[in-house]
């Protein structure tokens, strides 16, 4: 699908906490015999997807130079909001200091929230509603304590000031594709502090179907081939499936490795492919072309192609830094950052 | 500080602990934090709502080790008074850093963290506090 009016991203922000836990330290704990990821980032005792969230909006807003009264609509995507019931969508908006005339909610799709948010932010510009809009995908990943799924875990959230306005657009979304199915392959009731999921599913039903699909799809509606693309950025819950991906749908390793940041922070769950975005537009030049697909279990996969205008690279988003700076905690210093502690003194 | 589990008290204070809004006295010229409708230097009543600088340096501070309620479990930390650029002096906790790396003039800048949270089942409540730059 495409939008009838041309809406891009205007600024756009990151945000990795400085905590890291070595997948050999997670390997040591359980007696595992390897890792699926060298690291990942671990929050602050004092963080959590809605903070995380507020870093990342606040370097968007300031890249885009938009005034904060102007942004009229927030959506923020996550799995793991501080509230069960209470949107911290409404905190960022008063936090941020946007106005009270706003459209504002919280959406949940695993990991393909944040990118959700960004599709329909895009669509409430162009169709003439707003002409500034955030969209933001946060999460602090939960994991079972000794779960696979506890070496790539991990925290991030990413944002983006979408709009219409031609002089502040730095990449112009070029053409959308989603695709869905009811596959259950990983799931959390309400009540449950931990999710459960379908190790065989995984793979090939789940991330493979849909990722796939929704590329092939964006580039049969579009007529493009993977090498009208300058960079392609997938959903990484490890470091293998988005290279298997790449390899599957006809890219090369150069053009996925440089949003590929699952080694070095983990899966950051609805932040992954938007962090990996990040990244690539610092690096990217003018006119150049880039393809993100999420993936959110459940399952959903959104591709999003982008073209990068003259304004890109003007200035750049923190994530290197965030990148570089770390402080390594063992694994009893990340239970009490995880909160899986039990019976602690408060 | 008033520390007690209100969730008005939390709802009122949002503002000014979610945003560094301060204010401008508009006779002597000396800039508050929070943001009040008389100056603490002077007593003019004429004070004009600035949005302060996220930079600045630690002037002084102490480190809890024992800590009030719904702040169990997070120390040591510490807590400083932190001089903005713009002259603003803020009472304020740091994070992200280890006690015994604090000093006087450490540079900061202000970031957005979880306060506390009031029992398992109450609200939770934000804001600004700094980090080393
Ligand atoms: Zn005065």
């Amino acid at each position: 699908m495409k939008f009838s009016t041309i809406v891009g991203i205007a600024g756009y922000g990151a945000y990795v906490p400085v905590y890291r836990i070595r997948g050999s330290e997670i390997s040591r704990m359980w007696g595992a015999e390897e890792e699926t990821v060298e690291e990942k980032s671990v929050p602050g005792l004092d963080e959590d997807s809605l903070t995380m969230a507020y870093e990342a909006a606040r370097e968007a807003l300031q890249m885009s130079r938009v005034k904060r009264e102007d942004v009229g609509a927030i959506l923020v995507g996550s799995e793991s909001p501080p509230y069960a019931v209470k949107p911290t969508a409404t905190v960022l908006a008063e936090a941020l200091g946007l106005s009270q005339k706003i459209v504002a909610i919280d959406m949940e799709f695993a990991c393909k929230a944040g990118t959700t948010a960004m599709l329909l932010a895009a669509g409430l510009i162009a169709s003439g509603a707003i002409k500034h809009g955030l969209a933001i995908g946060t999460d602090n990943a939960q994991a079972r304590p000794g779960d696979e799924l506890e070496f790539t875990a991990g925290a991030g959230a990413a944002a983006f000031l979408l709009s219409r306005d031609s002089e502040r657009m730095l990449a112009s979304i070029e053409n959308v594709f989603s695709y869905v199915t009811d596959t259950p392959d990983f799931w959390r009731r309400e009540g449950e502090e931990f999710p459960r999921h379908t190790f065989r599913f995984t793979g090939s039903p789940a991330y493979f179907h849909h990722v796939l699909s929704a590329a092939k799809g964006l580039m049969e509606e579009t007529g493009l081939k993977p090498n009208d693309f300058d960079y392609v950025i997938f959903h990484q819950p490890n470091v293998k499936f988005p290279l298997r991906a790449a390899q599957l749908l006809g890219f090369k390793v150069d053009q996925v490795k440089p949003g590929l940041l699952c080694n070095e922070i983990g899966n950051t769950y609805a932040a992954a492919s938007l962090l990996g975005l990040a990244r690539v537009l610092d690096i990217a030049k003018p006119n150049q072309r880039i393809l993100v697909v999420s993936f959110g279990s459940g399952a959903g996969s959104d591709a999003i192609s982008f073209i990068t205008t003259e304004n890109i690279g003007v200035s750049k988003s923190s994530i290197e830094k965030l990148l570089a700076r770390k402080v390594y905690v063992d694994y009893a210093l990340y239970s009490k950052h995880k909160g899986t502690l039990k019976g602690v003194l408060r | 500080m008033v520390w007690a589990e209100s969730v008005p008290r939390v709802w009122r204070e949002r503002v000014k602990k979610y945003r560094l809004l301060g204010g401008k006295c508009l006779k002597c010229g000396s800039v508050v934090y929070p943001y009040r409708p008389a100056c603490p230097y002077c007593g003019h009543e004429e004070l004009q709502p600035l949005e302060l600088s996220r930079r600045g340096r630690v002037i002084n501070f102490t480190i809890i080790r024992h800590p009030p309620t719904g702040f169990v479990g997070k120390e040591p930390y510490v807590v400083a008074i932190v001089e903005l650029e713009d002259g603003a002096r803020v009472l304020a906790q740091l994070t992200d850093v280890k006690p015994e790396d604090v000093k006087i003039g450490l540079e900061v800048e202000a970031v957005f963290r979880k306060y506390r949270e009031q029992a398992s089942n109450g609200v939770i409540e934000y804001g600004i506090k700094f980090r080393p730059v």
